[in-house]
């Protein structure tokens, strides 16, 4: 136990990309036990799982495609999670920011002037999922009502919403009975960059950039790490706890919402089954990889992506389960939290010399 | 008892080296411990004692350097070893769980325990040792309902319950009222007659004397002298701690108080638990003042310096500070009017411990330039002026990058220290500044506060050693109960009336 506890100052810093990548390396592992248990070739079906992620130019804006969703979603459990504010609601958030942007690609496209729509269809969905993100924020800060509990709840309510809308009123007339909304007009299309790569991969990758930079270059940024790091300290220095969580967890509901916006305009073009793929979920993920670095999102992302790419690959071509790619992503998973425990456990032992008054003087 | 060097002694150091990254903070210290021996540990802060007794508690693996006890060698690598060998350290920082009961605390994480142990005689045991000892507590109580003096008592009942033939107490007495730690020389003194050992660490030279049989000085990771108590004075110590003479008196300028800056009117707030802290306090602070609030800690100074800086709401009564009504602003408004705030609970409240010495002395002041301009924050700028204010207030810290979590208990308090004094404006609310302090620091502090007060600032200094309220204060507020036993000029005050005061006993009308 003090052994650990003693090396860690030193690998502290490399423990955030060390942790990380052991993580990958353990899941390897783990699932190519798992393969042999099936009788597959391990080598194999991981060099067939590259080639299917990114062995083409097709196969790698594909990975792009999926990654896309995961680096805003990401970036949004990222910066709630720094808040220690467990919102794993980015699914809904994502779900109920698609539904937000269909309908008004769908009705005010109708008498929108048309360089004005996919701004308007942008906005309108960032902000749904900012209001659906910002109920459980109110919720806790004014009623100390748990997050974690609300924002998973919420995420069937925005998804059940989605499936109402497609199945009944928004169910397109001409569609031949098919659930799904019409198509939307052109000018709420998400320009494609690279194959079906869109407009949202810049923005994403942007929005990294400028996550990272409000956090570490701002006022603001310096007020939510106080914050995040102690909430009794952050009062202390004048700082709004309440004004503050909220403010972020729209913004992070915003990122989120991002996500459903680029899916529906930039993908299906239309509100359809498959809209909630679990990528809000897989984000939770995607941000513990990457340490809460919103740098370190995108990449975590790309790779996620390529496990779920690569895993529909392996089923077509070696007959493998393509729940594969998911599978691994759960492997990682694992160790990941098991290192972060690891830190964390021995940052709390540290702590019984200055640092951890936080858990023992609450006492007084 | 005889205090000289004993032939086979129960503990023995040998060689201890301990490196953090870009500090030793012990540099192959030998100590020896007796058995009923008491030996005072002492040294300017970050002189590497608590780090020295962490090894002996298994907490950290020394880098070098071996540890016997009873004579054979000795392999601590955790906690539970330290514990099976005897030893039971009390630390700076208590490690109790709030929400759990007296009883429940004393065994938890205990050895060899069944899996349902027999509360009721784990109960009896506790009262037992609590009547033996003469450590007052209640089994059954929860302990975030327990004072902070009674928590420790519980982190002694729990080490002793634990059958510890070797006490280490981490500066137990930075956090107790001159009462208590009497009567926690009483339970030490006890433990030494049936055989027990203790290692204690402190600041105050008083105690090293009443305390201690002998006493070890370390600086930077050093031994640098160790004597029989009994064969030294509190000055000596002082001096061979710090390596120069140490002047107990502050010099100030003469006493001209200016404008009010801080007014209280019949202020009532009530306490976490929901019960009246302050009843009605009026109080006047004016710039070039240093008014001290004198009382036994728990009556009300906590409380006090809160609603002054918009933390607790006032139920009735106001605050003005420089004239303009404070009473239930928030926090950044009160900040906003000049207002710096040492507060009470520092570690968890003072500092942030996951961030940087340079980000911590910047919460003050990067809400504006030069650290920032406009909503940007300016990285440099932050690390420049914590080199100046590390070098002017003799933080040791490897670097201004460190987390402060890893630095010693008193460089913690100078980090919160440099950043409150440097950004006050107008009023200074400092509650118990010089804790855990060592003498060195705690000079400089008074000096600091002094030369707060004539710039024109107005202090509040919260404390409850009578010797410094009276040579920094120039006025003396008593504080019982909540309520203001009396306020006087220092230079008048009698220290004896003060100590009536301070226990609650109404001042007569025919002595003023
Ligand atoms: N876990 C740690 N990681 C890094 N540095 C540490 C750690 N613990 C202690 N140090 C450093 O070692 C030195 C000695 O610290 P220590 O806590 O032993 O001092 P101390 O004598 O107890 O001081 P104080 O009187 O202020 O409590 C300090 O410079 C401190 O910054
Ligand atoms: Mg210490």
């Amino acid at each position: 136990m003090s052994i650990l506890f003693e090396k860690r100052k030193n690998i502290s810093r490399t423990a955030q990309v060390l942790v990380p990548a052991a993580s990958f390396v353990v899941s390897l592992i783990l699932t190519g036990i798992l393969l042999l248990a099936f009788g597959a070739d391990p080598f194999a079906t991981y060099r067939a799982m590259f080639r299917g992620a990114f062995g083409s130019g097709r196969a790698f804006t594909e990975t792009l495609v999926k990654a896309i969703p995961l680096m805003l979603t990401g970036l949004g459990v990222a910066l709630a999670f720094r808040l220690r504010f467990w919102n794993i609601g980015a699914e809904g958030q994502l779900t109920l920011a698609g539904v937000a942007a269909t309908g008004v690609a769908i009705f005010w496209g109708r008498w929108m002037p048309s360089f004005l729509l996919l701004p308007t269809v942008i906005l309108v969905g960032c902000l749904a999922g900012a209001a659906w993100a910002g109920i459980p924020a109110l919720l806790r800060t004014r009623l100390k009502v748990d997050e974690t509990l609300v924002t998973l709840m919420l995420n069937y309510v925005a998804i059940l919403f989605s499936e109402y809308l497609y199945y009944g009123p928004w169910r397109d007339p001409k569609g031949y009975g098919f659930p799904g909304t019409e198509p939307f007009p052109e000018a709420a299309w998400m320009p494609r960059i690279a194959g079906r790569a869109h407009l949202g991969l810049v923005f994403a990758l942007f929005l990294a950039l400028a996550l990272w930079f409000v956090l570490n270059r701002t006022r603001w940024g310096f007020e939510l790490k106080i914050l995040g790091a102690s909430p009794q300290a952050a009062r202390y220095q004048g700082i709004s706890v309440e004004r503050n969580i909220v403010l972020a967890i729209l913004v992070s509901g915003a990122l989120c919402g991002l996500a459903g916006v680029g899916e529906v305009t930039g993908i299906s073009r239309r509100l359809q089954q498959g809209l909630s793929l679990g990528y809000g979920y897989t984000a939770i993920i995607v941000a513990w990889m990457g340490q809460l670095n919103p740098l370190a999102v995108p990449f975590v992302a790309v790779l996620m992506a390529a496990l779920l790419v690569g895993g529909d690959q392996v089923q077509m071509m070696m007959g493998l389960p393509a729940s594969m790619g998911i599978l691994m992503q759960g492997m990682i998973l694992f160790p990941l939290l098991a290192g972060s425990l690891f830190t964390e456990y021995r940052i709390k032992r540290t702590a019984r010399h200055p640092a951890a008054g936080a858990a023992a003087e609450g006492a007084e | 008892m005889d205090a000289s060097e004993p032939k086979v002694p129960l503990v023995e150091m040998r060689g201890i080296r301990k490196s953090f990254p870009g500090v030793t903070a012990c540099d192959g210290v030998d100590l020896r411990l007796g058995r009923g021996e008491v030996l005072a540990l002492l040294g300017e802060n970050g002189a590497g004692k608590s780090t020295l007794m962490n090894v002996l508690a298994g907490l950290y693996r020394p880098d070098e350097g071996e540890i016997r006890i009873g004579g054979k060698p000795v392999e601590i690598r955790s906690p539970r070893d330290s514990a099976a060998h005897g030893v039971g350290m009390v630390h700076q920082n208590f490690m109790l769980v709030d929400t759990m009961t007296v009883a429940e605390n004393v065994v938890l994480g205990m050895a060899g325990l069944p899996l349902v142990p027999d509360m009721a005689e784990v109960k009896r045991s506790v009262l037992e040792l609590a009547e033996k000892y003469g450590l007052r507590v209640d089994p059954d109580a929860y302990v975030w309902q327990l004072s902070v003096g009674e928590q420790q008592r519980v982190e002694i009942l729990k080490q002793l319950y634990r059958k510890a033939e070797i006490l280490v107490l981490d500066e137990p007495t930075a956090v107790l009222t001159p009462q208590e730690s009497e009567e926690l020389n009483v339970v030490v003194q006890r433990m030494k007659a049936e055989g027990k050992s203790a290692v204690f660490i402190t600041h105050k030279m008083e105690e090293v004397m009443t305390f201690s049989d002998r006493v070890m000085v370390l600086r930077k990771g050093k031994v640098v002298v160790e004597k029989v108590t009994s064969e030294t004075s509190p000055r000596d110590l002082a001096k061979l701690m710090v390596g120069r003479e140490v002047l107990f008196r502050v010099e100030k300028k003469s006493f001209e108080p200016g404008a009010v800056i801080l007014e209280l009117k019949d202020v009532r707030a009530l306490d976490d638990r929901g019960l009246p802290a302050l009843r009605d306090l009026s109080l006047k602070v004016r710039a070039g003042e240093i008014l001290g609030i004198a009382g036994v800690a728990g009556n009300g100074q906590r409380e006090l310096s809160e609603v002054i800086t918009g933390l607790r709401p006032v139920s009735s009564g106001g605050i003005s500070i420089n004239c303009v009504e404070t009473t239930n602003k928030t926090p950044l408004e009160i900040i906003r009017s000049g207002v710096s705030h040492i507060p009470q609970d520092r570690i968890a409240v003072g500092a942030v411990g996951d961030m940087s010495v340079a980000s911590n002395l910047a919460m003050k002041g990067y809400r504006d330039a030069p650290i920032s301009r406009g909503v940007l924050l300016l990285p440099r700028r932050i690390l420049d002026l914590a080199r100046r204010m590390i070098e002017s207030f003799r933080i040791a810290t490897p670097s201004p990058e460190t987390r402060v979590k890893f630095l010693s208990g008193g460089n913690i308090q100078k980090t919160i220290l440099a950043r409150e004094i440097e950004s006050c404006r107008s009023l200074l609310v400092a509650v118990y500044p010089s804790r855990g302090l060592d003498i060195g620091a705690t000079e400089a502090v008074r000096k600091e506060l002094v030369a707060q007060r004539d710039a024109g600032m107005a202090v509040l200094l919260v404390s409850e050693d009578i010797e410094e309220l009276l040579s920094v204060a120039d006025t003396v507020l008593v504080l019982y109960e909540g309520r203001a036993m009396g306020t006087f000029p220092s230079a008048e005050a009698d220290p004896e009336e003060l100590g009536l005061l301070m226990a609650g006993v109404e001042r007569k009308e025919t002595v003023s």
